[in-house]
């Protein structure tokens, strides 16, 4: 990935685009302030692969093969389009014939224009009985003596649900061999709040926001939902009646399961990448500050001690050693960091009102929600910035309007979801880890505080 | 036939008086007609009963006239007959007037409707009832600034009536939640409204009132009192709100 950080001193709204985008702005002439160029490592930015993609071919004559059919191929189409890496030829380019296996390959005519194709994806989908059978393929084309990158084939029932499953794990495993050996992200869940004033629910949904379904039905308000990093657990805030506790769901038991109750106000829980600690926010001891239990709610210590509030803790996610937090120590909030013992606070930002920090797979980014011109009189916009955290340089990702906040990373390190209420209602909201390809994935309801599955 | 006699002499006799003594006046003209007796003056009467009655009831107005040919009833009871009875419900203590007319001139009578006050709302079952009304009138939420969870100076005389209120009402317990405007993060508005709540049981506490009659919660701005993006809004939202506990 490539990122053009602007320096935390300049006021100047600064820009991240891919190469491209960024040589289009120097020709329209904006200004550009302390630019620097970021390697990220996770292949963002970089000349993107062009790879085909025509539509599988039906494997019989089964009806039920043309539905089957149109969803896998737009799940795996959007799959890969929303990956970040490629380059996706256009269907208009491609060569007249469909091809369901290997034999039906003409190199040149993928390679050559107009497709221009590095990479193709081809295959077959077939029902019979209750089976339904995928074979997928990846080909080099330009590789015409030995061209086979993947080769797979999938088993399970005919149902629209198995082929977008299929799908996903196809382009998951494509994502994988051409991406650097980065997972992708098809097959992840967000989970998030679906609700408003008053009522509050856990739902869960696919990444693409296909399949959203409730996840808690506690009947009051539940917030900050944060899965475990092996996804087997759910840690969250509700309020219980006498006030907030967290709550621990169990995808095991499909149940709530029993946590400590601390007293005070409870809020934002977050995994450590080991699993083992949750790091929150209480006010039991009458001030919000940031505290540290193991897996079970045991062993509680106090990790903080200011007179401002600190919530909304995120462990670093590569070393599990430092721990993010909001705090209104010196007046509105900002980001700081700590070491997990509390020791070696660091403000992160200068100024402004700035919440909802979340620690890069790579633990190289924060991301966050941040208006920079905040108070009274001077609402300002709320958007997503990601800041380089040794340098403390930062770029803003979100330019289109509305409250944006809560930004949740992908396990890849490519993509952030968030919130936004840009559409006219809040909504969760993907976009690459550059700011690009803003989509939004929810569009009923409110929803809201998005939180990416580890895996 | 002795007797007979004697009784025609008699009668003879009288008779002859009679023309004798006609005889004796000079003739004279037949004296006028008497006047014709003047018409009876009409009579009335009109009792209530009861007399007293709650608002919502009603009483029975009984009269009787007699030389009437007109007999009426004022506040909207209007014509009747010269004897009878008709209930009323007034809504308030009326005097009822009923006027007799006939040839004889008129008559009025009145009665009085007296209405009692509506009787005071029944004593709630228990007192903690009228506590609870009571709580609600007297107790005063804190307003505070953007962004701030200390007490405003100009909140320090709700603060004040709130205790002497609390004060001279040791039996109640309560909670105080904090609420914050729609503005900035859900989760920090949380932590906000929870300093906020703390902020003002701290400053009873400080006044004189026991902790342990106070609970506090944040609701953040998960809970708003007013749903508009203006500071008017905004400022109802940010506040520490009392709610009766016990």
């Amino acid at each position: 990935m490539n990122l053009k950080f602007c320096s935390n001193t300049t006021s100047y709204k600064s820009l991240v685009r891919p190469a491209l985008a960024a040589a289009l702005f120097l020709l329209t002439a904006l200004p550009i302030f302390g630019q620097d160029w970021i390697k990220t490592g996770t292949g963002l930015g970089v000349e993107k692969i062009r790879i085909a993609v025509p539509d599988f071919k039906a494997a019989n004559l089964d009806p039920r093969n043309t539905e089957l059919l149109k969803t896998f191929n737009d799940t795996l189409w959007n799959d890969l389009n929303n990956a970040g890496i490629f380059d996706m030829v256009s269907k208009s380019f491609y060569p007249l014939g469909q091809i369901g296996s290997p034999a039906d390959v003409k190199f040149e005519s993928w390679s050559g224009a107009p497709p221009n194709a590095a990479m193709l994806v081809f295959g077959n989908l077939g029902s019979a009985g209750s089976t339904l059978t995928v074979q997928g393929w990846l080909y080099d084309v330009k590789n015409v003596a030995s061209p086979q990158v993947l080769g797979k084939q999938y088993a399970d029932a005919p149902t629209t649900q198995a082929a977008r499953v299929i799908a996903h794990k196809f382009a998951d495993e494509i994502i994988f061999r051409l991406g650097g050996g980065v997972n992708g992200i098809a097959e992840t869940q967000i989970y998030y709040v679906r609700g408003a004033s008053g009522h509050k629910e856990i739902w869960a949904m696919d990444y693409d926001g296909a399949n959203q379904h409730p996840v808690t039905t506690l009947g009051t308000i539940s917030l900050s939902p944060h899965i475990s990093p092996d996804g087997s657990r759910m840690a969250f805030s509700s309020f219980t009646g006498s006030g907030w506790e967290i709550r621990m769901f169990s995808f095991d038991l499909n149940r709530i399961v029993s946590f400590p109750r601390y007293g005070g106000t409870n809020l934002t829980p977050a995994w450590s990448p080991d699993g083992s600690r949750l790091a929150f926010s209480s006010s039991r001891a009458g001030n919000s500050e940031i505290y540290v239990v193991d897996q079970s709610g045991g062993n509680l210590h106090r990790v903080t001690s200011s007179k401002g509030h600190d919530v909304s803790p995120g462990w670093n996610r590569k070393t599990g050693s430092e721990i993010a937090f909001v705090s209104g120590r010196t007046g509105l909030p900002q980001i700081y960091t700590m070491g997990a013992d509390g020791t070696n606070v660091q403000r992160m930002t200068d100024q402004g009102y700035a919440v909802s920090p979340a620690w890069s797979p790579n633990g190289q980014f924060l991301v966050f929600s941040w208006m920079r011109h905040y108070g009274a009189g001077a609402p300002g916009s709320e958007d997503i910035y990601i800041m380089d955290i040794a340098s403390k340089q930062w770029v803003q990702l979100t330019h289109d309007g509305g409250r944006n906040d809560f930004p949740s990373w992908a396990p890849d390190g490519r993509h952030i979801v968030f919130q936004s209420n840009r559409s006219g209602s809040l909504q969760i909201w993907t976009m690459l880890a550059t700011g690009t390809n803003q989509k939004q994935i929810t569009a009923s309801g409110a929803n809201s505080e998005p939180d990416w599955s580890w895996k | 036939m002795k007797q007979l006699t004697l009784r025609s002499f008699a009668l003879l006799f009288a008779l002859s008086a009679i023309l004798f003594l006609g005889a004796c006046h000079k003739k004279q003209p037949p004296p006028p007609p008497p006047p014709p007796p003047p018409p009876a003056a009409p009579t009335a009467s009109l009792t209530a009963n009861p007399e007293t009655i709650d608002k919502g009831q009603s009483a029975t107005l009984t009269f009787q006239t007699t030389n009437a040919t007109d007999v009426s009833i004022d506040q909207g009871v209007g014509t009747v007959q010269a004897s009878g009875s008709q209930q009323v419900s007034p809504s308030e203590s009326t005097t009822y007037t009923l006027t007799a007319k006939g040839a004889g001139g008129s008559q009025t009578a009145t009665a009085r409707v007296t209405v009692n006050a509506p009787p005071p709302p029944p004593p709630p079952p228990t007192t903690s009832m009228s506590d609870e009304q009571m709580f609600a009138q007297n107790v005063k939420d804190i307003y505070f600034d953007y962004d701030k969870s200390d007490i405003r100076a100009d909140q320090q005389s709700s603060i004040q009536a709130d205790v002497a209120f609390l004060q001279q009402h040791a039996s109640i317990s309560f909670t105080v939640e904090g609420h914050c405007d729609e503005r900035g993060s859900t989760e920090y508005n949380l932590a906000l409204g929870d300093s906020r709540a703390s902020a003002v049981k701290n400053a009873l506490v400080a006044a004189g009132l026991g902790a342990d009659r106070i609970k506090t919660v944040s609701f953040g701005k998960e809970k708003p009192f007013c749903t508009e993006s203006n500071e008017a809004c905004w400022q109802q939202n940010r506040r520490g709100h009392f709610v009766y506990a016990k």
